[in-house]
């Protein structure tokens, strides 16, 4: 590990005029960063501690909406029970993820910024474009059957590896954030990631230096919600798939539909033209097909990860067949 | 090696049917004992490798080739030598050792870092005050190199495919006319089944302090499970003689055969140590324990069983392609449980290696029968199928009553119980046929396979001392790799000298203390109990002297010595204190008869319709292994055993880019060994047995026997529930999902 300098920063407004966003990184949980730390995948010259501020409430909003602090623990938001009543397939998403322990520590603004899982990117003898700009790209041509088949480029295949953050998606969650300026903005989780194009090493919109202070998410929608995550080992291993879902079927119909996806891109991945197929159908083998047809219309494996193609379609018709009935 | 005052040493020449674990009273043989070094371990007061304090210390860090093959030019240490908290660059292009040592072997492993072999050879250690300042330089240490060719894909290799020498198995092995009988027999097997490199992913990672005393001898803490072979390789790698080294191996946080022969950590750190004057400590990143010490060799397996319509089997043949580095003699024995498993008059079974510039391949885990038995037993079931067979039925039928190459008998064998028990208690009745039987979105089905591991009796010895207040003490420089070893012994010391278990201390893992032959094979408790075993026959033998009784007539319980109308605390008969030493060896019974253990497996799982992912739903593992001797330790063996079987079935999986060969899935998160919630409901049940030609604790291996066969019986069982047959391993969904029914 190179060496850092660590500050811990007693309030958000200090975390922020501490950090030089170019080379020093905010530290919460620390799970994925120190592990990139250890390898010098990431090699700050300094920490700033971020992890006593005042951020881990879950609180209620009048709007019926929650504000969820960025420092509330996977564990303790999984387990919250305005969560699990409202939104469950955030409690659910978060269980999939990771590790007890890993939960315990984790943060919430922490797991949405989490690094891809890319072998290549986790080893600097490696050509990577996400960790060393211009240099290539291992993964195309290399071992590649956990990496990305949608939004990719010929610059980057990796996948994003958050389960919280797919179910956050389909839950229209709202980042707030507060910039070095001072300045508070409001990002919607369908504006935070970028795609990877020939900058892969640049993943959301976010400036250096801004902190993600808060994840507000709307007040409870209508439907039933699942998360579904396919892995190849029961617990502690990333999505090949990942589903969440909230359907409400009224009168025979699909009323309204959200779904996001994990295990198939650059970031949590949501297609309006997947919800499209589905609202206003009756539930059907046709409409869900169609779903699944519009899910992978852009899909593009590369050898070893074609599988994911067939495997997304039918874990996303599965999926609506539990939560209508169908 | 072997010469001591007070022993009593015993060559197995012959049977030993009487065993004094028979007729001793103390009642503490068998029983599931907790272990008594658990305290320490769960208190952290264990000394692992990296945990002894010594003073100081420096710590190293250790810097891996990052190209696949070529040579290494030049090392810039100056780079990094002014770095705060660095002491030096230090490598030794000729000593330093290119891979790891073989277990047992008392040659050094090959040496020589100039040439590169694979990507992750340890060609340097970077020294420092504290292992970041080390672990920083060692990533900016500025390291050139030639690129040169290399080997990195099976399938591109595989035509330069060689036969290597003989090894614990031989490399070519044929009996009668497997290519005439396939071609008579009405009934028939022809497949080809792939198995993939592994990791055995011990939780302790590899370690050593290098310590080097005045007098010019050196002692190393290291976690390895053979330290008395291994003291003579390091010794040769450093030009010293073995009586100049000393390793200290107390507690090893798994080994599983990767901890067999030295490793490169341990070599730099006593060159290091001994260049700076200081001793050092080098523990390997888990992404090196991957890279840079030991895999079970990938193997492709073309499996062929003849058999007539009422199954009995007229050939077997199992040829084998491995893989090692070149230069490199082990080869995985993929057919060393075929050799002895079921009769067959015509036999082929072959070994060939093919070179690839990836980690050295050595031992895992019962090498050879753990993939080797995939192979088998997997074709088995098919065969069963094509004939309208019962698999169980097809395998007794098979149950050789003699070894079916040698003509040797068994020494003890309990094969067709075990499978006929495992039946009974399984519920093996109720299996449907093929696709038959759903639980949902889940389809099951159950699965069988045999369990056969080779019992091995090495040379080993022990001390064991009595003393006035009552106590004993046992040395040896047997280890205890998280088996149960410390309370094996105590027990079998406690049996036999009627003394408590917690009367009785073990000290293991120290090669000052008499040579053994550690842990390995699963011939640990075998050979260091019977070695304690016969320590404490003399000591028994002094003890009936002193009581003036015939030594028949002497019982020994709860720390009395009784006989001849009267009773006495031990430890007032046994003067300023007693010691002897017992030491086992292997004699005619080796060859006079042919030794393994035996079990069958049962395995059922569900296989999901949606997404062909495969979760286990419960097992159970019948096992005859000779005398249990701790009710506790031994089933905890075998489900160890058996959750490496889960690994090997479902997600264990080694990945190297085929382009340099270099390894992908270098961690715990990538490389998947089950987690709980990848591990059922395990049961596992002991037949009685007791072998007289074994040894005179009539116990034979275990530790292996849980694997052997495990994944072939959850693939077995894959098959039955949804009637994909994947014979390329591990059985990962996507392997799965093209067989399966549409939505």
């Amino acid at each position: 590990m190179k060496s850092f300098a660590y500050e811990r920063a007693e309030t958000p407004e200090a975390a922020v005029r501490d950090i030089d966003g170019a080379t020093a990184r905010f530290i919460a949980g620390g799970t994925n960063l120190l592990d990139l730390m250890k390898l010098q995948v990431e090699t700050p010259t300094k920490l700033v501690d971020i992890s006593r501020l005042d951020l881990a409430s879950i609180d209620r909003r009048d709007d019926g909406g929650l504000t969820i602090g960025a420092l509330v623990p996977n564990s303790d938001l999984a387990a919250d029970p305005q969560v699990i009543a409202g939104y469950e397939v955030l409690s659910r998403a978060l269980l999939a993820g990771a590790s007890g322990q890993l939960r315990n520590k984790a943060s919430t603004g922490g797991n949405l910024l989490q690094r891809t899982r890319c072998y290549y990117f986790y080893d600097t003898a490696s050509r990577c474009n996400k960790r060393s700009p211009g240099s290539g790209c291992d993964a195309i041509g290399g071992v590649n059957r956990i990496l990305a088949v949608l939004g990719t480029s010929p610059h980057c295949i990796a996948t994003h590896p958050s389960d919280m953050a797919v179910a956050m998606r389909a839950l229209d969650a709202t980042i707030l954030t507060l910039k070095p300026d001072g300045d508070r903005r409001r990002i919607s989780i369908h504006a935070l990631y970028r795609l990877p194009g020939d900058t892969p090493h640049i993943e959301t919109v976010l400036e250096p230096g801004e902190l993600i202070t808060h994840v507000e998410l709307p007040k409870p929608v209508a439907g039933r919600q699942v998360y579904r995550k396919v892995r190849d080992r029961a617990s502690y291993a990333f999505a090949l798939v990942s589903v969440a879902a909230i359907v409400a079927v009224e009168e025979g119909r699909i009323a309204s539909a959200s779904l996001a996806f994990g295990g198939l891109g650059p970031m949590p991945w949501r297609n309006a033209a997947v919800e499209a197929a589905l609202v206003g159908q009756a539930p059907s083998a046709d409409a869900f097909a169609a779903a699944a047809d519009a899910l992978v219309a852009d899909a593009r494996g590369y050898g070893a990860n074609d599988f994911k193609i067939p495997l997304a379609r039918r874990t996303l018709i599965a999926t609506l067949r539990d939560l209508t009935g169908a | 090696m072997f010469g001591f005052g007070t022993t009593n040493s015993l060559t197995m020449d012959k049977p030993h049917p009487e065993s004094l674990l028979d007729s001793a009273v103390q009642g503490s043989i068998g029983r599931p004992f907790d272990r008594i070094d658990g305290p320490s371990k769960v208190s952290g007061t264990a000394t692992y490798a990296a945990e002894y304090p010594v003073d100081n210390l420096a710590y190293g860090f250790l810097v891996g080739a990052r190209i696949g093959a070529g040579t290494l030019i030049s090392i810039d240490a100056d780079a990094v030598r002014s770095m705060p908290g660095v002491i030096d660059v230090v490598t030794d292009l000729d000593r330093f050792i290119r891979v790891a040592g073989q277990g047992g072997e008392t040659q050094p492993p090959t040496q020589g870092v100039r040439d590169i072999a694979f990507m992750g050879e340890i060609v340097a250690i970077v020294v420092a005050e504290s292992y970041e300042a080390a672990r920083d330089a060692a990533l900016r240490l500025p390291v050139t190199y030639e690129a040169g060719e290399g080997a990195y894909a099976f399938a591109a290799a595989r035509a330069k495919s060689y036969v290597p020498p003989d090894g614990v198995t031989p490399a070519h092995f044929n009996q009668g006319d497997v290519d005439a009988a396939m071609a008579e027999a009405p009934v028939t097997i022809d497949a080809t089944y792939v198995t993939p490199s592994q990791n055995s992913a011990a939780m302790e990672p590899h370690a050593s302090i290098a310590v080097w005393e005045d007098d010019g001898s050196l002692t190393l803490y290291g976690a390895y499970q053979m330290p008395s072979t291994d003291a003579s390789q390091l010794a040769k790698c450093l030009g010293l003689s073995a009586k100049k080294v000393r390793i200290v191996s107390r507690y090893i946080g798994g080994g599983f055969g990767s901890k067999l022969g030295i490793a490169p950590e341990s070599v730099a750190a006593a060159i290091a140590a001994k260049q700076i004057g200081r001793p050092v400590k080098a523990v390997m990143a888990r992404q090196q324990v991957f890279e840079a010490t030991v895999r079970r060799s990938n193997t492709e397996q073309r499996v062929r069983l003849a058999a007539t319509r009422d199954g009995k089997l007229t050939a077997i043949g199992q040829e084998s392609l491995v893989s090692n580095q070149p230069g490199e003699d082990f080869f995985e024995p993929v057919g060393i449980g075929t050799h002895m498993i079921y009769s067959g008059e015509n036999r082929l079974i072959t070994h060939d290696q093919v070179p690839l510039n990836l980690v050295l391949s050595g031992s895992m885990r019962a090498p050879g029968e753990a993939v080797g038995m995939i192979g088998l037993e997997c074709a088995m079931d098919e065969l069963a199928e094509r004939l309208g067979m019962d698999p169980i039925v097809l395998r007794k039928t098979n149950d050789a009553s003699v070894d079916p190459e040698k003509g040797v008998p068994f020494s003890s064998r309990s094969l067709s119980r075990a499978l006929d028990e495992g039946a009974r208690r399984f519920g093996w009745a109720r299996r449907a046929g093929p696709g038959e039987a759903r639980d949902g979105e889940w389809l099951i089905g159950m699965g069988v396979a045999s369990a056969v591991r080779g019992n091995m009796l090495m040379e080993s010895s022990a001390k064991v001392e009595l003393r006035p207040d009552g106590t004993a003490t046992i040395s040896s420089s047997m280890t205890d790799i998280g088996t149960g070893s410390y309370t094996i012994l105590a027990q079998i010391a406690s049996e036999i000298l009627g003394l408590p278990v917690d009367r009785i201390t073990v000290a293991l893992g120290d090669t000052n203390d008499p040579p053994a032959a550690g842990s390995g094979g699963s011939w640990g408790a075998g050979s260091a109990g019977s070695a304690v075993y016969l320590a404490c026959e003399m000591l028994r033998g002094k003890l009936a002297k002193a009581m003036r009784v015939e030594d028949s007539a002497l019982t020994l319980k709860d720390g009395m010595a009784i006989g001849n109308n009267r009773s006495s605390p031990i430890g007032e008969i046994v003067g300023d204190g007693l010691e002897a030493i017992g030491h086992i060896k292997p004699g005619k019974q080796e060859k006079a008869t042919t030794q393994a253990s035996f079990g069958a497996h049962f395995a059922e799982v569900g296989v999901n319709r949606v997404t062909g992912e495969v979760r286990v739903r419960r097992m159970l593992g019948v096992f005859a292994a000779g005398r249990v001797l701790n009710a506790k330790t031994a089933r905890s063996q075998c489900l160890g055993g058996m959750t490496f079987g889960i690994g090997a079935a479902l997600t264990e999986e080694l990945l190297h880019d085929p382009r340099n060969g270099k390894l992908v899935n270098r961690d715990l998160a990538e490389y998947h060994v089950p987690v709980n919630a990848d591990v059922p409901q395990l049961e596992v049940h002991f037949l009685s047995e007791r072998d007289v030609h074994a040894n005179p604790i009539h116990a034979k291996g275990i530790g292996e026997l849980g694997i052997s066969g495990a994944a072939a019986a959850i693939a077995n069982a894959i098959y039955n529930a949804c009637k994909v047959r994947v014979r390329s391993f591990p059985v990962t969904l996507d392997k799965l999902l093209p067989g399966l029914p549409d939505l």
